[in-house]
């Protein structure tokens, strides 16, 4: 292999491209042909994780000199400054206070968060995800060696076990015992199903690891594979994500031309099969039942429960179903083994979590961070603070199924056995971070428009239960409320909980529990006075929400 | 299209979907989704045709059961729509950063309500859960075209890109 002088990365996620990453790429190549330097320098994609506003992103090596925003028409420009004249083209660097923090490759380098713990975006935004090789070159594929080589499938499951892995899809079941289940069940055909359905409302950290760093999925689900006796796999991606469908499909081919997925995986005599298949728009999909019945081509509608897919899941047979970013830490726990990963997060909840913030703060954006961080750390260091202007008024914590938390809650630790305690739910990491000028009533009607939309309707408490909860929360916000109204809301939202077949119904009361948990006097005064304190509900019939 | 051209037309874009996606029964959604990317909705004829084209041991299903699946799944369409079609994100996260804004925006430019088409069939105007672009809110998808961190003011210049 020819040695590089230097490599230029380009950020290619669809925020770049669509300001004009691909052309930048193209100019970048023109520009080191016209100075001669192509044998020279290497030009190479990145998936981007941090920030938005100064995209696209151009990296260059060995410096790591951070350039951005970087238009097409600066490729000349670039080329001719920093690796023609061997200097810093200063009117390109990116502005240094967008930078601190958030992203992956700046770890070496000032700057980087000290407490933001990478295991499972690892290599997401550090690596060129459509390049094997460089999947190879950091650690990759160095775990299913392990676990075949090394490793009995009881071992790889102790040391699953013994980690403290918990789901990372939201409900946050011990990884080890599903695993464990599986293997125990009976049947000569099992199947192991990653689930890539994320559609949580602000939840993108599984397409973030999809996008920067198929691979790990790919190895995950082998090792998983192996240590259960299944040789098949699915991968159930959401229809939306296009570009995590091309990447993924690429490694599998990639992976299967290497050795590392198929027939007689490092001669170990191990097989494994990896179907890519996308859904087409359901957010009840990602509920493991429907998500099966999904796949075997129906209409995905959750099954009744038990008995639970890892006795009877995809075409009836025993099936793992573990969420993305689960899958992404199994690699890192198998090389490094249990210690090692019990050494972050909490002692009931070991481990890191990815955190997706966004809302009225400074920073939007990925984070990943041991667990039992606080929600003031987060939003005062990863978030760079509220934006100008506004107060931390409520926070909602895990997407629409999650819980809206007041300011006051703030400190509680984020973990799982501490969020129970206080009757909060983790959910999928989405941290939306709403200042005072955010409505409880104009915000739970939009949340409650999602569930009344998404509700697949098959039993009647979610389907009915959803709807009557939108109308009169919908007629409280257009100043038409009775103070009854508010124990039919906590009525209806008891009985969806208890009465619903599946997590969406079970979880579409919360936002009206918590509303009127912590917010009971904001609601009334909606009903009693007839106005929105905050000025966004317009408290007149004709409003219709969109 | 005359009638005739699209009926041609269906019976080999199905039969050019089952060749790429298998006859099995876990190939239905990909199939469908295929007559849809390249129709842009999933006429009648189609469901006729999937049902008579996968008469296997492994496969049977009815027109029914086929008409059930489109009607399911928000990115299959059973009525025909617009050349380009406008997705809006109507969530939580884009709407506490000014989506409210922007879709009526987009409403009063289009002159159309949610589910619309315009009466020159060039655009359909219709709301979507999340699509993972959260920290670039509020978000616009056209066709395939994504749109972040919109404002009201853009959309006339947004709108004006597409023939």
């Amino acid at each position: 292999m020819q040695t590089k002088r230097a490599m230029i990365l380009v950020s290619n996620d669809p925020e770049s491209i669509r300001l004009g990453a691909n052309e930048l790429i193209q100019n970048l190549s023109e520009a080191l042909g016209a100075y001669d330097l192509q044998d020279e320098v290497e030009i190479t994609t990145l998936s981007n994780i941090g920030t938005s506003n100064i995209l696209p992103l151009v990296v260059v090596y060995p410096e790591a000199t951070v350039y951005g925003p970087v238009k097409p028409a600066d490729a000349r420009f670039l080329v001719e400054e920093h690796l023609y004249k061997g200097r810093v083209a200063t009117d390109l660097i990116a502005p240094p206070k967008q930078l601190s923090g958030n992203i992956g490759w700046l770890r070496a380098h000032k700057g980087y968060n000290p407490a933001e713990q990478r295991i499972v975006l690892e290599r997401a935004g550090h690596i060129d995800p459509e390049n094997i090789e460089e999947f190879i070159a950091e650690n990759g594929y160095q775990a299913l060696g392990k676990a075949l080589s090394e490793m009995t499938p009881e071992q790889v499951i102790e040391t699953i076990e013994k980690s403290g892995l918990q789901g990372r899809g939201g409900a946050g079941f011990p990884t080890g015992r599903k695993w464990k289940f599986v293997r125990m069940a009976k049947g000569e055909k099992k199947y192991i199903i990653c689930n890539a359905d994320e559609s949580e409302p602000g939840t993108f950290k599984d397409r973030i690891v999809l996008e920067g760093d198929p691979h790990t999925i790919l190895e995950a689900m082998a090792i998983a594979g192996y240590a259960l006796g299944a040789d098949e796999g699915y991968i159930y991606i959401r229809g939306e994500y296009g570009l995590a469908y091309r990447r993924l499909q690429q490694a599998i081919e990639q992976a299967e031309e290497y050795g590392f997925l198929g027939d007689n995986i490092f001669e170990k005599g191990f097989n494994f099969h990896i179907h890519l298949h996308t859904g087409a728009g359901a957010y009840v999909c990602g509920e493991e039942t429907a998500l099966i019945e999904s796949i075997e081509g129906k209409r995905g509608e959750p099954r009744a429960r038990p008995p639970y897919p890892v006795t009877h899941g995809l075409w009836n047979r025993p099936t793992l179903v573990n969420n993305v970013e689960t899958l992404a830490n199994i690699p890192a726990i198998v090389r490094n083994g249990a210690e090692w990963y019990r050494s972050f997060g909490t002692p009931s909840s070991p481990g890191t979590k990815v955190y997706t913030i966004m809302g009225n703060v400074n920073f939007s954006g990925v984070i990943e961070v041991p667990m039992g961080i606080t929600l003031r750390e987060v939003i005062n260091i990863y978030a760079k603070g509220m934006k100008p202007g506004s107060i931390l008024r409520m926070a909602q914590t895990g997407g629409s199924s999650g819980s809206i938390i007041p300011a006051s809650l703030q400190d509680t630790p984020m973990d799982f056995e501490s969020f129970r305690k206080a009757g909060v739910s983790l959910g999928s990491g989405a941290l939306l971070i709403c200042d005072q000028n955010t409505c409880i009533v104009d915000l739970v009607k939009v949340l409650l428009q999602f569930f009344r939309f998404e509700s697949c309707g098959k039993c009647t408490p979610c389907r009915v239960g959803t709807q009557r909860t939108y109308e009169i929360v919908d007629r409280i916000s257009q100043g038409q409320g009775r103070l009854e109204d508010l124990d039919v809301l906590v009525s209806l939202a008891q009985e969806m909980e208890r009465a619903s077949n599946c997590g969406l119904g079970q979880t579409a009361g919360v936002p009206v529990r918590d509303m009127l948990k912590h917010f009971r006097t904001e609601v009334e005064a909606h009903i009693r006075l007839g106005s929105c304190p905050t000025g966004v509900c317009a408290m007149t019939p004709e409003t219709e929400l969109v | 299209m005359t009638a005739p051209t699209i009926e041609r037309d269906v019976s080999l874009l199905v039969q050019e979907a089952i060749e790429k996606h298998g006859a099995h029964r876990d190939a239905l959604i990909p199939i469908l989704s295929e007559v849809n990317h390249a129709l842009g909705y999933i006429p009648a004829e189609a469901f006729q045709e999937v049902h008579k084209q996968l008469q296997t041991e492994d496969v049977s299903v009815s027109k029914g059961q086929l008409f059930g699946l489109a009607s399911f799944y928000d990115m299959l369409s059973t009525k025909p729509r617009g050349r380009h079609v406008i997705k809006f994100c109507e969530n939580a996260p884009c709407h506490v950063v000014g989506g409210k804004a922007v879709w009526d925006a987009l409403c009063d430019s289009l002159n159309l309500k949610n589910g619309e088409t315009t009466p020159d069939k060039k655009w359909t105007l219709v709301t979507t859960s999340c699509l993972g672009l959260c920290s670039v809110g509020p978000v616009v998808l056209i066709d395939d075209d994504l749109y972040g961190n919109v404002v009201p003011g853009q959309i006339d210049k947004i709108l004006a890109r597409y023939e």
